[in-house]
C-alpha cells in the first residue's frame, strides 16, 4: 500500500499545468477578499443614497453585484483560466437564461391593443 | 480527413499497484474479481450501465402499458359516457371506492384524473425513460467505445429516482381523493385549487423524476465528450449519439426551470404561498383566502420553457434510433450525415426559444405571438431536414424489410403527417380554432405515437438480438407491425376531423352534453354543435384503440417467447458497422474484450472494393485497399 | 474495469469527468435559479404600486451573512490549494473553517426565518393596521373566566386538555412590539422612514379583523424570499454536508489516491463557490432594495 502511495505522489506534479505556489495563493485569496468586501460595502451604500429611484438603484447594486459574481467566478472557481469546452456549455446557458428572462417579461407586458394591466 | 484523427494516449492507464485499484476507484467498489455479485448486486443494485438500460426499459414498458390501459378505460368513458366499464369496472369500483367510480362507471373526477396521468405516464415514466434512458444507456458507450458510463453509481442514483418518482406517481392513484386532476400540464390556479392531494404526490413525483433526468443528462454529456473511443472523433459518431447528445443538453437546461416552478407550485400548495394565484381569485364561488399578487401566466412560461423542449426529448432518440435501422437495412450509407447533426444541433438549439406557441391563446400581444410563430416555422426547417436526409436515404438502397425497418420505414410518413399538421398549430391565426380541440390531441399523438413510439418498437426489434443472443419472431413481428400501424391510424385519423368540428379536448363526457345543449334549441342555426357523425366517430375510436391494445399483445409474448426460443445469432446478426456489434453477445461486464480504436465514419455500408457489405468503424484502413472518399465522413 | 478519465485530463478537452460534470450540473443549477429569479422579477414588477416590500430584511444580519460565505469561499479555495501543494494538516484546518461558518450561516439564517416567524400584521376594524413583533397574548378560560398570557400565538381560540379536563380559551388581546399605521403601505416602504418609533401595542381581541404573521402565504415578496433563501439554505446544507464527508471520514482516501481526492475537494469547492455566487446576487435582490 506504502508504495502505491508513493508512485502516486510522485507522478502529482508531472500532469499538473500550473505549478502551485501556495504564497501567491493566501496573498490573491485575501485581495480577492478584501475586493468582495469593497463591493459589498459598495452595493450597501448605493442602496442607501436618497437622490436616487429604486430602477436607478437597482441598475447601480446589480453591476456591482456582477463585479463581485465576476470575482468570484472568475478566481475562485478559476474559470478564467478555464477550457473551452465550459465556455460553450455557459455560454448556452446563459443565453438560455437570458432568453428564458427577456422573452418571459415581454411576453407579460405586450397585451392586445385595448386591453389594461390593472 | 486521416490528419484530424487524433490518436489519444493508451486507452487504458498502466496497471496500478496491487490493493490499489479496488480501493480508489469509487464507482466500482466490490466489483472486482473478489466475489461473484448475488442477484441483488447484479440486477438490482446494478452500476453497470447494461442493467440499469434493461431496467430502465421494462420499467418504462411497464408504465406505457398502464398509460395505455388508462387511456382504454378513458376512450370507452368518451364512446359511452357514463356506462359502466366491462369487466374493469368492478375492479375499479373496488379499488378506488364507489365515490369516484359508481357503480363501475368512470366520473368526471376520476375521468380527469386519468386524462392527468394518462399524459404524466406516457411522458415522463414511459417515452423519456425508455428512448432517452433505456436505448441511450444500454447503446451509446458501447457506440462510442466506452466501458460504462463516466459516472455508474450516478446513473444507478438516477434509475432510482426515476423508479421512486414513478412510484409515488402510481400510489397517488390510491390515496384519497385520487391522483392529480389538473392535466399534465398542472396549470395554476386549478390545480392549486383542487381540494385533493393529488397534485401533492405529482408536484413530488415530477421533483425526483426531474432530479433523475438531471443526473442522466449529466453522465450522458460527461460520456459522449469524455468515453469515446480513440479514434471516435465527433463526426464519426453514429447519428444515434448526437441525438442522444442533444436529448441530454436539452433535459439539462429545460428541467431546472420546471423544478423552479414545481417548487413554487408545492409552496402554493402547502405553504398558501401566491406565486401562480392572482389577486381576486375566487374559488367554488368564494374570494380564495390567498395574498395574491401572483401571476397564473408564469406557470405556463416555465412550464412550457420545459415543455417544448420535451417534445424534441421524445422525437430526436427516436430520430437517432430510426437512423441506424435505416442505415443498416438500406446498406448504403446515411444520406447527409453532416446535414443531420447540424440540423440536429440547430432542432434543439431553437427548442428552446418556441414554447410560447403554447400559449396564443392566453391573451398575449401581437408582437410577442409574431416572434414566437416566427421561431415556430424556423425550426420546421431543421426538422425537415432530418426527414428528408431519411427518405433520400432510401434511394437507391437494397433494402432489407425486416420487422425493424417495417417500424422504421412507417416512422418517416407517420412523423410527416404529425409535424405537418403542426403548423396550422404554429400559425397563430389557425390556431386559435384549433386551440384544445381534438384535433391537437391526433397532431401530438402522431408524432409521438407511430411516431417514437414505432422508433422504439424498431429498436426493441434491432437491439434484441444484442441484449439477448437471440432474434425477436420475424412473423409476429409483422403481425404486430401491421396491426399497430392500421390500428393506430384508426385512433388518430378521425380525431382531425373531430378537432376541426370543434370537439374541444378535455370534455369527460366527450362532448355528449355540449351537443345536447345546442342541438336542443329548437330550429337555431347550430353554430359548434357537434353533429352525429362527429359524435359516433368516438365509438370507432373507442374499437380501434381496443385493437391497438390487443395488437401489443404478439409484441409482449414475443419479448419473453424469444429470450428462450428465439433464433439464436452471432455478435452482428445485422452485419452492422457500428461498434456496439463489435462486442461478446450479450457485453460482458467493461463492455469490450479488446481494444477499440476507430478508422472510419458510423455508416460504411457497401464500400467498392470492400469483401463484404459493411466495414466496422474498428476495421483499420488496408494499405491495399483503393483510397474511397465517402461524402459522409 | 476502469473508467478512462476519472482521474487524469482528457488531452483533447484537457478536463478529467468529474470536473465537466460539476460545471454541467452547475449549468442546471444556473437554469434553476433562473426560473426562480425570473418569478422574482415578473412578482416584482406586477406587484401593486406600493405594496412591494423595500427593507423589510436585516442588512446587518445579510451582510454578515454575505461575509460569511465570502469567506467560507476563500477557505474552500485555499483548503483545495493545500491538497495540490499535499499539505493534509492545512487542508483538515481550512475545511474546518468552512464547516463552522457554513454553519454559523445557516444559524443566522434560522434567526432570521424566526424574526419573520414571530412578526405579525394585525388588520384592525377602524381600518388601521398594527404591525410588530408578537410579544404576548391573553387568552380567558371560557369555563372559569380566567385570564392565562402565553408567550405565542395559539390562534383565535384554542382548547387544551389536562387533568382529563378539556380547557377551552378564547383570544383576549395580543401585544405586539410595534406601532400601528393607518396607511397600509406605510409598512411596506420601510427604506423611507427614517426612523420607526416601536412600542408595546395592545389590540383587544374584538378589534381585530385578520391577524397573519410574515411568513410565506403573507405576501409575494414573502414567497419569493422564503422560497429562494430555502432552496439556498439547502444547498448549502448538501453543500456542507459533501464537505463533511470529505473533511471527515472521506479523507482516507488522502492516503490511497491523493490526486483523486484533490479533484474531489476542487469539484466540491466548485459546487461551494456556486452557491456562494447565487447569494452574491441574493443579497442585493432581497435585502438591499
Amino acid at each position: 500500500m506504502s508504495d502505491s502511495h508513493q508512485t502516486k505522489t510522485a507522478a502529482l506534479p508531472a500532469v499538473d499545468e500550473h505549478p502551485v505556489d501556495y504564497k501567491s495563493y493566501l496573498v490573491r485569496c485575501a485581495a480577492i477578499f478584501a475586493a468582495v468586501l469593497c463591493a459589498v460595502g459598495a452595493m450597501i451604500y448605493i442602496s442607501y443614497l436618497p437622490e436616487y429611484g429604486w430602477s436607478a438603484k437597482v441598475a447601480m447594486i446589480l453591476t456591482v453585484a456582477s463585479v463581485n459574481a465576476f470575482l468570484v467566478a472568475g478566481f475562485l472557481m478559476h474559470l478564467l483560466s478555464e477550457k473551452k469546452l465550459i465556455y460553450t456549455v455557459l455560454a448556452f446557458t446563459v443565453f438560455f437564461v437570458a432568453g428564458l428572462f427577456v422573452l418571459t417579461i415581454y411576453a407579460m407586458h405586450d397585451f392586445p391593443t385595448g386591453t389594461q394591466l390593472h | 480527413m486521416e490528419a484530424k484523427v487524433q490518436q489519444f494516449p493508451p486507452y487504458r492507464e498502466p496497471e496500478a499497484p496491487h490493493g490499489h485499484a479496488a480501493h480508489d476507484d469509487h464507482g466500482h467498489q466490490g466489483e472486482h474479481a473478489h466475489h461473484e455479485p448475488n442477484f441483488w448486486q447484479k440486477y438490482i443494485f446494478s452500476s453497470d450501465h447494461k442493467i440499469i438500460g434493461i431496467q430502465y426499459g421494462f420499467t418504462a414498458l411497464c408504465f406505457m402499458l398502464f398509460g395505455f390501459f388508462l387511456m382504454l378505460l378513458m376512450r370507452w368513458q368518451i364512446a359511452h359516457p357514463g356506462k359502466p366499464v366491462p369487466f374493469f369496472g368492478e375492479i375499479l369500483e373496488k379499488i378506488l371506492g364507489s365515490g369516484v367510480a359508481p357503480g363501475g362507471a368512470i366520473s368526471p373526477d376520476l375521468y380527469n384524473s386519468f386524462g392527468a396521468m394518462h399524459g404524466t405516464i406516457m411522458v415522463f415514466l414511459g417515452i423519456v425513460p425508455l428512448a432517452f434512458a433505456a436505448f441511450g444507456n444500454y447503446v451509446v458507450p458501447l457506440m462510442i467505445g466506452a466501458p460504462d458510463m463516466a459516472f455508474p453509481r450516478v446513473n444507478m442514483a438516477s434509475y432510482q429516482a426515476y423508479f421512486l418518482g414513478g412510484l409515488v406517481m402510481f400510489v397517488s392513484f390510491f390515496i384519497p381523493g385520487g391522483a392529480a386532476q389538473a392535466g399534465w400540464t398542472s396549470y395554476s390556479p386549478l390545480a392549486t385549487s383542487i381540494p385533493t392531494h393529488g397534485q401533492l404526490f405529482w408536484i413530488i413525483g415530477m421533483v425526483l423524476l426531474i432530479t433523475s433526468s438531471l443526473l442522466g443528462a449529466v453522465n450522458f454529456v460527461v460520456t459522449i465528450i469524455q468515453l469515446r473511443a480513440p479514434g471516435m472523433t465527433w463526426m464519426r459518431l453514429p447519428f444515434f449519439v448526437w441525438a442522444q447528445f442533444v436529448t441530454a443538453f436539452i433535459l439539462l437546461l429545460a428541467f431546472p426551470p420546471l423544478e423552479a416552478a414545481s417548487v413554487m407550485q408545492l409552496m402554493d400548495n402547502v405553504a398558501h404561498t401566491s406565486f401562480f394565484l392572482p389577486t381576486g381569485l375566487a374559488v367554488g364561488g368564494q374570494l380564495a383566502h390567498i395574498s395574491g399578487g401572483g401571476s397564473p401566466l408564469l406557470w405556463q412560461h416555465l412550464f412550457w420553457f420545459l415543455g417544448h423542449p420535451e417534445v424534441y426529448v421524445l422525437i430526436l432518440p427516436a430520430m437517432g434510433i430510426v437512423c441506424e435501422v435505416l442505415a443498416n437495412n438500406t446498406r448504403k450509407p446515411i444520406w447527409g450525415y453532416k446535414s443531420l447533426v447540424y440540423a440536429v444541433l440547430a432542432v434543439g438549439f431553437l427548442s428552446f426559444i418556441v414554447w410560447a406557441h403554447h400559449m396564443y391563446m392566453t391573451g398575449m400581444g401581437t408582437k410577442i405571438s409574431t416572434f414566437f410563430q416566427a421561431t415556430t416555422m424556423i425550426i420546421s426547417i431543421p426538422s425537415v431536414i432530418i426527414l428528408t436526409c431519411f427518405f433520400m436515404s432510401l434511394w437507391g438502397g437494397s433494402i432489407r424489410f425486416n420487422t425493424p425497418m417495417l417500424f422504421t420505414l412507417a416512422f418517416l410518413p407517420m412523423f410527416g403527417i404529425g409535424g405537418l399538421t403542426g403548423l396550422p398549430l404554429g400559425f397563430n391565426v389557425s390556431d386559435v380554432h384549433l386551440h384544445d380541440t381534438y384535433y391537437i390531441i391526433a397532431h401530438f399523438h402522431y408524432v409521438v405515437a407511430p411516431g417514437t413510439i414505432f422508433a422504439l418498437f424498431a429498436g426493441v426489434y434491432y437491439w434484441y438480438p444484442k441484449i439477448t443472443g437471440r432474434r425477436m419472431n420475424e412473423f409476429w413481428g409483422r403481425v404486430h407491425f401491421w396491426c399497430s400501424l392500421t390500428f393506430m391510424n384508426l385512433v388518430f385519423m378521425p380525431m382531425f376531423a373531430q378537432g376541426m368540428a370543434g370537439m374541444l379536448r378535455r370534455m369527460s363526457d366527450g362532448g355528449a352534453n355540449y351537443s345536447a345543449a345546442v342541438n336542443s334549441r329548437a330550429g337555431a342555426e347550430v353554430i359548434g354543435g357537434l353533429s352525429g357523425n362527429m359524435m359516433a366517430l368516438h365509438v370507432w375510436i373507442l374499437w380501434a384503440a381496443i385493437g391497438l391494445g390487443l395488437a401489443q399483445i404478439p409484441f409482449i409474448i414475443n419479448i419473453f417467447w424469444s429470450m428462450g426460443h428465439g433464433e439464436k445469432v452471432n455478435d452482428n446478426p445485422w452485419e452492422a458497422t457500428t461498434l456496439e456489434w463489435q462486442t461478446p453477445t450479450p457485453p460482458p461486464h467493461g463492455n469490450f474484450t479488446r481494444e477499440m480504436h476507430v478508422y472510419r465514419g458510423a455508416y460504411d455500408y457497401s464500400a467498392p472494393g470492400h469483401a463484404s457489405d459493411f466495414t466496422p468503424q474498428n476495421e483499420p484502413e488496408s494499405p491495399t485497399a483503393p483510397k474511397i472518399v465517402i461524402a459522409t465522413h | 474495469m476502469e473508467i478512462p478519465y476519472n482521474v487524469q485530463p482528457r488531452p483533447d478537452t484537457g478536463l478529467y469527468n468529474a470536473k465537466l460534470g460539476i460545471w454541467l450540473f452547475l449549468a442546471s443549477e444556473v437554469m434553476l435559479f433562473g426560473g426562480l429569479f425570473s418569478a422574482y422579477i415578473l412578482l416584482r414588477v406586477g406587484a401593486a404600486p406600493g405594496y412591494w416590500p423595500h427593507g423589510w430584511l436585516d442588512v446587518r444580519f445579510g451582510t454578515f451573512n454575505t461575509i460569511l460565505l465570502a469567506l467560507s469561499a476563500i477557505t474552500t479555495l485555499l483548503a483545495w490549494v493545500a491538497c495540490k501543494v499535499g499539505e493534509f494538516g492545512k487542508f483538515k484546518f481550512f475545511h474546518a473553517c468552512t464547516i463552522v461558518l457554513a454553519l454559523t450561516f445557516l444559524g443566522v439564517k434560522m434567526y432570521e426565518y424566526h424574526d419573520k416567524w414571530i412578526h405579525y400584521e394585525i388588520k384592525l376594524n377602524d381600518g388601521t393596521f398594527a404591525d410588530g413583533h408578537f410579544e404576548s397574548a391573553v387568552y380567558v378560560n371560557k369555563a372559569t373566566d380566567q385570564e392565562q398570557e402565553v408567550s405565542s400565538y395559539q390562534g383565535l381560540a384554542y382548547s387544551e386538555v389536562s387533568g382529563g379536563a378539556t380547557n377551552n380559551y378564547v383570544l383576549s388581546s395580543v401585544t405586539l412590539d410595534g406601532r400601528i399605521v393607518q396607511d397600509e403601505t406605510l409598512l411596506y416602504d420601510l427604506r423611507s422612514q427614517k426612523h420607526i418609533e416601536r412600542a408595546p401595542v395592545k389590540v383587544p381581541a374584538d378589534k381585530i379583523t385578520s391577524m397573519e404573521n410574515y411568513g410565506p402565504w403573507h405576501n409575494t415578496f414573502l414567497a419569493i424570499y422564503f422560497t429562494l433563501t430555502g432552496l439556498h439554505a439547502l444547498h448549502i446544507l448538501g453543500g456542507t454536508f459533501v464537505i463533511g464527508y470529505m473533511w471527515g471520514p472521506g479523507s482516507k482516501m488522502w492516503k490511497t489516491n491523493r490526486e483523486q481526492f484533490t479533484n474531489r475537494i476542487e469539484v466540491s469547492g466548485l459546487f461551494w463557490h456556486f452557491v456562494d455566487l447565487v447569494w452574491i446576487f441574493l443579497f442585493p435582490v432581497l435585502y438591499l432594495t
